[in-house]
């Protein structure tokens, strides 16, 4: 049964769907969007499972001693400093003793990380209080300072300058800079690969060159290399990626019908 | 500029060469940048998550409830429902209840899949039939202003896309073997599919090279910010921690080369 309810429920909510989609009732729409807004509400509790996750691997990776395992603070760190931020604003115009409360809850997390590491039960003790030290001075720096507050149900922490500091200087930086350095991996290995060896593997080749030469000004007939790439994007490239989305789509159709009719059951896992 | 804001900057510019210091080898650096940014990242998700999912799709809808009736009283109270089932979720954590998290897990992806059904085959595969089966421009098919095969309207274009694009289906259609004038069809798709391979490679290369002119820029902005004594904010601070930080990063550089150096002559030796 543990494993037969579920079989069910995913049939009948998935039948529902396919045929709630045809029926332009009031009452089906409002059956429609309070069922999309169940998995919105189920995927966001889903996101704890995954800090958690993210909380226990650093966890061993330091307990371990594996090499670089002291980076999961900085990892940890970061995470707890983001959503402090985004649940934090000033009230007035200085910020009083926020960055000291910053930091002392930063301290308790590396504590807690370092009791949850440790394996000797006199560290463990020296860690437990150090921890518990730390947060019962973060929560009197909380109550007493009123420089700042919590807004946990309102979205002033994202307008909080810390927020949007971390995720200009920080978050947006870091992000850009790995995926340009795809650029040099890409054109690396496409050195390796692309080769002239038949007709397939040339106009896969002269393809790319085209495109990537149409913003190009210094090259010889540059309005036209500019003309036929854009061509090329337009016309041979929509009707392959045409193709391919219409593949996808069928796909997507064929695989959601396994798993509605049970034939396909691999994400229920064992047990 | 202020000096706080020159001292973000800076470390925006220090955070992107760590980044970029990949180029060269794995090193603590960059492992210092990899690590801060999955932490930041999911602190941000997790922020965005809550504000713009979880306040108003269910906190908004039962705050007219309250605590002691466990929100039944709320006028939209059917919104425990998912509440419930999202807690579930966390049954993951328990050996012996595990099983319960597949509930919410079934309700999850019963509707997920049921939505799919007629949303892809609307979006993704009837929509671009549609946009495929338009009438052949013939009176343009060689351009609009005289022959000119690049005119992407002419009918010629048309007619290739509609005949590419049947093409590269059959091309997947492994039923039948691929022989005959079925086989030349296929052949025809293959080579249109590895020119729009080859366009898609060209075009995520060129997107790349920008985001990496894009990091160069910021990165030649910051000197000039430091040197800006048109800033009504500007102090000698602001060259005092350009030098500061070009200096280390060059003391790294000649750290690495001065290490690769004695690794190699203990090699040679």
């Amino acid at each position: 049964m543990r494993r037969q309810i579920p079989f069910g429920l995913v049939f009948i909510f998935g039948i529902f769907m396919v045929f709630q989609f045809f029926v332009p009732h009031e009452k089906s729409e409002w059956v429609y969007e309070f069922l999309l807004d169940w998995i919105i509400v189920i995927g966001i509790f889903a996101l704890a499972l995954g800090i958690w996750s993210l909380f226990k691997v650093s966890v061993e990776k330091i307990k371990q001693g594996k090499e670089g395992g002291n980076y999961s603070y900085i990892t940890l760190v970061g995470l707890y400093m983001m959503v402090a931020f985004g649940f934090t604003q000033q009230t007035g115009e200085g910020w009083g003793l926020y960055f000291l409360w910053i930091m002392l809850c930063s301290a308790c997390i590396v504590s807690l990380m370092r009791l949850r590491a440790s394996t000797d039960s006199g560290k463990k003790r020296m860690w437990a209080l150090a921890s518990v030290g730390f947060l019962v001075a973060a929560v009197l720096v909380a109550i007493f300072d009123d420089a700042w507050a919590f807004f946990l149900y309102t979205p002033e922490g994202l307008e909080n300058s810390m927020f949007e500091i971390f995720f200009d200087h920080i978050m947006m930086p870091i992000l850009a800079t790995m995926f340009s350095l795809l650029a040099f991996y890409i054109a690396s290995a496409a050195y390796r690969a692309f080769r002239a060896r038949n007709v397939l593997a040339s106009l896969l080749l002269l393809a790319a060159l085209l495109v990537m030469s149409r913003f190009n000004p210094v090259i010889p007939g540059a309005e036209y290399v500019a003309n036929a790439s854009n061509w090329l994007m337009n016309v041979p490239n929509l009707a392959a990626q045409r193709a391919i989305v219409i593949g996808i789509g069928l796909g997507i159709v064929g695989t959601a019908l396994k798993i509605i009719l049970g034939i396909e059951r691999g994400y229920m896992g064992r047990g | 500029m202020e000096f706080t804001s020159f001292l973000w900057l800076t470390f925006g510019v220090f955070v992107t060469l760590c980044t970029m210091s990949f180029l060269y080898k794995d090193n603590p650096f960059y492992k210092f940048a990899e690590h801060l940014v999955v932490g930041v990242s999911a602190g941000y998700f997790v922020i965005i998550l809550w504000h713009q999912g979880l306040v108003p799709k269910l906190f908004e809808r039962l705050e007219d409830g309250d605590w002691y009736y466990g929100f039944l009283n709320s006028s939209h109270w059917e919104y425990i429902i998912p509440a419930i089932l999202g807690c579930l979720m966390w049954a993951r954590f328990s050996k012996n209840y595990s099983w319960l998290s597949r509930w919410p897990m079934a309700l999850y992806i019963g509707i997920s899949a049921g939505l799919a059904i007629p949303l892809e085959m609307s979006n993704k595969v009837n929509k671009q039939l549609h946009a495929m089966m338009v009438e052949i421009d013939w009176a343009n098919f060689f351009g609009h202003d005289g022959f000119n095969l690049l005119d992407v309207t002419s009918g010629f274009s048309q007619l290739l896309i509609m005949v590419g694009t049947i093409s590269a289906i059959v091309y997947f259609f492994f039923s039948k073997e691929h022989t005959g004038v079925f086989g030349r069809v296929a052949t025809f798709g293959i080579w249109i599919l590895m020119i729009g391979f080859g366009a898609s490679f060209g075009f995520t290369v060129m997107a790349r090279i920008s985001l990496f002119i894009n990091r160069l820029q910021d990165t030649f902005d910051w000197g000039g910010v430091a040197f800006d004594s048109t800033n009504q904010h500007y102090s000698g601070m602001f060259p005092g921690v350009f030098w500061a930080f070009t200096l280390f990063v060059i003391g790294y550089v000649v750290y690495e080369i001065v290490t690769y150096l004695k690794q190699r002559s203990a090699t040679t030796q």
